[in-house]
């Protein structure tokens, strides 16, 4: 008996025959459905929808797992065994995927299937558990057949992986985005309108060029790219300003810059912004000083593209630093030397050689920083004013008054061919290892130093903006002290017990506290999609390292693609895609956790990808040689190996789960509320100090919880190896 | 010694591998019986590894079947084939002890315990490891680093052990005395195993049948004296040990044996096949005679163009008509010196006919 077939036609019966086919209204982990189980319509397994209630399009699922009982005993090399397997996997998930999108809650759901075969006496809801075991039985059943077939070695784990990699990525990244597509060239009736596309598609409110020549704001769509193109570059030079200081001079508090690179991932973008309005607004600090001390009237010129830029500017300069720092240090001391020797001098030398060289990673950091610009919606919410950007835009469209799907599925479009247009440039120019100079071994040369005038340049830009930050974090910290910002300076903690309060009572302790419920939620769906995230991601790198197959690059574009997809697109393809059945997961805890699995899952592919490689095959291969098959190597001899890498992993998806907000904002309910999409709420009704609080508490909760994952997964590793003599060792052999 | 051997055939019926254009191997046929070491030699990138690594189950062979005993095992993944495979880079488990690395396979075939942990001391003596279980990997030399990726690959009792370049990492010295404790422990457990190497002596010493291969195809198998002494093609005689190879012309055919002339002299060989005409003929260095004194049998004359002294033999470049040879003496004592002439003899050994179209070779013999 083959046990890989015998388990997934184990687990496909169960979903066909003992779980509720259809989702349970009441939540995932609900168990209502036990009660009326198993003859109630609505929690029926499928068997019985088919026998008892007459839906006997159910029938067909039952024959395709009743199909690979026939070679359930045969000898996998016979190729009927394969054959069996695949045609009843193909033909069982598609099945199961078309009946599911075909008839929907008012029977069918195309027009033509209407006519076609007249209209529908039934109706279904959306898959819950029972659909969602048996289509994973049927894709595993499927993905044996075709190993059995030898392909990618005959390797049944890594097979399976890749379909189920390749299945998430299509109902999570494809679908949705493709939804969008739909929408956009459809009414708010849903019937086929391609020439309210072109009207909105061309409309002046995206590309508008009045303000050029009168008083009137620019079409969004131009707002954006200068947003981008403006925040896009001045990251890159300050993010080289950063690194020449870190590198090339003997600037001495280097670990100091390497804090900031951190801050920015523990910080919820948009709180900078908030930081902004409390130095710059029209009761901020410095406007206050301002008009103490020379009597200049305080104004809202924050709001608009300067505040933004600004708030940005200091979101995202770190992660341009991050980038920079590799590139500066990737050029080739010995090609300085060279130029030195042939009498440049060192500023010569700077510009002539140097900066030349460090020309694509500046492109890298560029393109980088417009993509999140361009992405970000945090900061435009609260620092916008009248200067409209498409990610708020698309907000606006679907939460105002509007309520117009295919306005904001065609300012997704908008948005989504920038940033792609930017990824695609940026993996294709940039991707192929354009760094020319990076030589690895036998370059021992010293780096020149900054010629004076440069150097004077670039401490004069960095110091200043050191202090900028460090007195923006200052404001986040203690602002939530205050009793009302710009008004009344007095020290209080009313804004942490407001949030914060617990209370006794005869029921023993209530969190009373304003913040507490969405807290908890955010704490609760950051813990849970965290190791998803991490282990889906180490689970594609492992795919991306180790295996060779037809189509892989189409496979790791598509893995990478969500980090190009800006977060406010997915909140709306998400909306769009899963408020109706085959999927209906709005409101629910689930999609906020799938949300974030998807969002984040590049972080932990770059993480895994890197780690990997430099794990020597041999010990896999190793491994597969002496019996252990490839998922009992991962295990025992990749994972072990692959500690830091989990920790980065889990590191970055908890916190990004933490911080997010763009996509976040489309997708909580009442129910489910988190801690951005609350703080973001209370900063537009005014309530600074509660929401500066929050913001201070969820950082240091962060600072914690990185503390923590590190001081869990990094033990083992402390206790028995260094890195070092592990190297040592590997490169001995 | 406990370890039993299961040991099976090998066996490739018309086996390919191409990755994307390039065909690392083609269409090869080959056994290797049960309980014997056959080495795979050649060139960096004729398919050796390829080879093993499609015996192993690492690469799935794109046409053609393999064979393990009586069993196909084309379509089968690495971890359900029962080979083992002892890798160039070792490849031990950086985070687990010489014991835990032994014992790795024997756990994940859910042996008892008490077995597991029997087995695995007793595969660590055999490789005369016996006390280093506690030991991390990084914590033992390069030649008992080896032993263990042996014991590790030797306990699980394989119907086939592969070896890829095992020696590669070594110096010289280790190189032997290893190479000798691997054949040695082939040889009484009579495993089968499949051996990659592109040292020719390496070869020649472990062997019980060598494979040379070159570009993706088998250019000659045999035993190793098959290979030195009668080598099919201009290749292998130049491959393995050193050969010059001159061109020479099959006169008369009689029974098993053809008369070749060449240089104005004529030798009986073997015919091999050949038909009259053309052929090569491939001489080793030490098949050669060189003496100023005029010498019995056919001969050519020649005179000395370099001569060196390596203490246990000298070496001598010497023009000829037929061309440049490349002569080893084992004759210390009686050293001819440069630009003499030489009468030159042939060995009833180490001289061969070896296929057609061979151009003449001008250069020293290396
Ligand atoms: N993964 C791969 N993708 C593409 N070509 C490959 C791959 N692996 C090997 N080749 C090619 O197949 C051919 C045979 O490679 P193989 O590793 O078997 O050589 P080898 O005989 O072991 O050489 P060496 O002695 O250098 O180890 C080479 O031309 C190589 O470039
Ligand atoms: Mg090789």
């Amino acid at each position: 008996m083959n046990r890989t077939v015998a388990l997934w036609l184990a687990v496909g019966w169960v979903g066909f025959a003992l779980l509720p086919w259809y989702a349970i209204e009441d939540g995932f982990w609900s168990f209502v459905w036990l009660d009326g189980f198993p003859t109630d319509a609505d929690y029926a397994p499928g068997i019985v929808q088919a026998m008892g209630h007459g839906r006997l399009w159910f029938l067909p699922i039952g024959l395709a797992l009743v199909a690979p009982f026939a070679v359930l005993w045969r000898d996998k090399t016979t190729p009927s065994f394969a054959f069996v397997l695949q045609a009843a996997g193909i033909f069982g998930l598609a099945y199961t995927v078309v009946q599911g999108f075909a008839i929907g809650i008012q029977g069918w759901e195309y027009g033509f299937l209407v006519t076609l075969f007249g209209e529908f006496g039934d109706r279904q809801f959306g898959m819950g558990y029972g659909a969602l075991l048996t289509s994973a039985a049927f894709l595993f059943l499927l993905t044996r057949g075709m190993a059995a077939r030898g392909i990618v070695k005959g390797d049944v784990f890594v097979v399976g992986s890749i379909g189920g990699v390749i299945s998430l990525v299509v109902a999570f990244i494809v679908f949705p985005i493709s939804r969008i597509l739909v929408s956009a060239v459809q009414d708010n009736d849903e019937n086929y309108a391609p020439a309210l596309f072109f009207g909105k598609f061309l409309s002046t409110k995206i590309w508008g060029i009045d303000c050029l020549t009168s008083n009137v704001g620019c079409g969004v769509a131009w707002n954006s790219l200068v947003m981008g193109i403006l925040v896009g570059a001045g990251t890159a030079a300050l993010g080289l300003a950063f690194a020449l200081v870190a590198t090339r001079t003997g600037f001495r508090a280097k670990k100091l810059l390497r804090v900031l690179t951190v801050l920015p991932i523990i910080t919820p973008p948009f709180v900078i912004g908030l930081a902004v309005i409390l130095l710059f607004g029209r009761s901020g600090a410095i406007s206050t000083f301002l008009e103490w001390s020379w009597g200049i009237e305080p104004s809202r010129w924050i709001y608009g593209l300067p505040g933004i830029w600004f708030a940005q500017m200091l979101a995202f300069t770190p992660i341009a630093f991050l980038v920079m720092i590799g590139v500066v240090e990737g050029v080739s001391p010995s090609m300085e030397e060279a130029a030195l020797t042939l009498r440049a001098d060192n500023w010569k030398t700077f510009t002539t050689v140097t900066l030349p060289l460090m020309r694509p990673g500046l492109a890298n950091a560029f393109l980088i920083g417009f993509i999140e610009s361009i992405a970000d919606f945090g900061n435009p919410l609260v620092l916008g004013g009248n200067y409209d950007v498409l990610s708020t835009e698309i907000f606006f469209a679907i939460v105002g008054a509007q309520n117009d799907q295919g306005q904001a599925a065609v300012l997704a479009i908008v948005l989504l061919s920038f940033t792609l247009s930017a990824f695609y440039a940026q993996r294709r120019w940039l991707g192929q290892k354009s760094y020319a100079t990076v030589t690895g071994k036998g370059d021992s040369g010293v780096h020149i130093l900054l010629p004076k005038r440069l150097k004077w340049l670039v401490f004069g830009t960095v110091l200043p903006w050191s202090v900028l930050t460090a007195i923006i974090y200052c404001m986040i910290m203690f602002g939530g002290f205050v009793k009302t910002w710009g008004f009344d300076h007095s020290l209080t903690l009313m804004h942490y017990i407001e949030a914060f309060s617990v209370t006794t009572s005869e029921f023993g302790l209530v969190w009373s506290g304003a913040a507490w419920n969405s807290f908890w939620t955010t704490l609760e769906i950051a813990a849970i999609s965290a190791p998803l995230t991490a282990a889906m991601g180490l689970l594609t790198a492992y795919i991306l390292v180790r295996q060779r197959f037809v189509g892989k690059d189409a496979f790791e574009f598509g893995t990478m693609l969500s980090f190009a997809i800006p977060g406010t697109v997915i909140g709306i393809s998400y909306i769009l895609a899963f408020n109706v059945p085959p999927l209906e997961l709005t409101g629910t805890g689930v999609i906020l956790v799938i949300c974030f699995v998807f969002r984040n899952m590049p972080v932990g592919v770059r993480a895994g990808v890197a780690a990997m490689s430099q794990i020597d095959e041999n010990l896999d291969e190793a491994s597969l040689t002496l019996g252990a098959n490839s998922f009992l190597t991962l295990r025992k001899v990749v994972l072990p190996l692959l500690r830091p890498a989990i920790v980065a992993a889990l590191v970055f998806s908890f916190v990004r789960a933490m911080t997010a907000i763009s996509a976040v904002i489309f997708l909580v309910s009442a129910e489910y509320d988190m801690a951005t999409s609350y703080i973001i709420g209370r900063v537009e009704n005014g309530d600074f100090g509660l929401a500066i609080s929050y913001s201070s508490v969820l950082i240091v909760v962060m600072l914690s919880a990185i503390l923590v994952i590190q001081l869990v997964v990094g033990k083992r590793q402390l206790g028995r190896r260094d890195p070092e003599q592990f190297s040592a060792q590997r490169s001995a052999a | 010694m406990t370890v039993e051997s299961k040991a099976a055939a090998v066996r490739f019926d018309n086996v390919t591998k191409a990755y994307g254009d390039v065909v690392a191997v083609r269409e090869l046929c080959f056994t290797v019986e049960a309980g014997k070491l056959v080495t795979l030699l050649g060139p960096s990138g004729c398919g050796k590894t390829t080879t093993l690594r499609l015996i192993a189950g690492l690469e799935m062979a794109t046409t053609g079947a393999v064979f393990i005993g009586d069993e196909d095992v084309t379509r089968l993944a690495a971890t359900e084939r029962d080979v083992s495979m002892v890798f160039q880079s070792y490849a031990l488990f950086p985070h687990m002890t010489v014991m835990e690395n032994v014992a790795y396979g024997l756990k994940i075939s859910r042996l008892p315990k008490d077995e597991v942990e029997s087995k695995a001391n007793e595969g660590l003596a055999l490789v005369g490891l016996a006390g280093y279980g506690e030991r991390l990997p990084s914590e033992l030399s390069g030649g008992q680093q080896q032993r263990v990726a042996v014991a590790r690959a030797l306990v699980l009792e394989p119907q086939v052990l592969l070896f890829d370049e095992p020696l590669s990492n070594l110096d010289a010295k280790l190189r032997r005395r290893v190479r000798d404790e691997i054949r040695e422990l082939q040889q009484n457990l009579g495993l089968t195993s499949v051996y990659v190497t592109h040292d020719q002596e390496e070869a020649l010493a472990v062997s019980d049948r060598i494979i040379v291969m070159n570009e993706a195809i088998i250019a000659q198998e045999g035993t190793p004296r098959d290979l030195y002494e009668w080598p099919a093609d201009k290749f292998v005689a130049d491959f393995i040990g050193d050969a010059n190879l001159i061109s020479g012309e099959i006169v008369d055919i009689n029974g098993e044996t053809a008369r070749v002339a060449f240089g104005g002299v004529e030798l009986v060989l073997p015919h091999r096949d050949m038909s009259k005409g053309e052929v090569g003929v491939a001489i080793r260095p030490n098949a050669v005679k060189v003496s100023t004194e005029p010498i019995d049998g056919p001969s050519i004359n020649g005179t000395i163009g370099k001569a060196a002294y390596l203490g246990g033999h000298m070496e001598y470049t010497i023009e000829t008509a037929v061309g440049q040879l490349f002569v080893i003496t084992t004759d210390v004592l009686h050293p001819v010196v440069r630009d003499a002439a030489v009468h030159i003899g042939f060995a009833n050994h180490g001289v061969s006919i070896v296929g057609n179209d061979v151009e003449p070779t001008h250069d020293d013999g290396k």
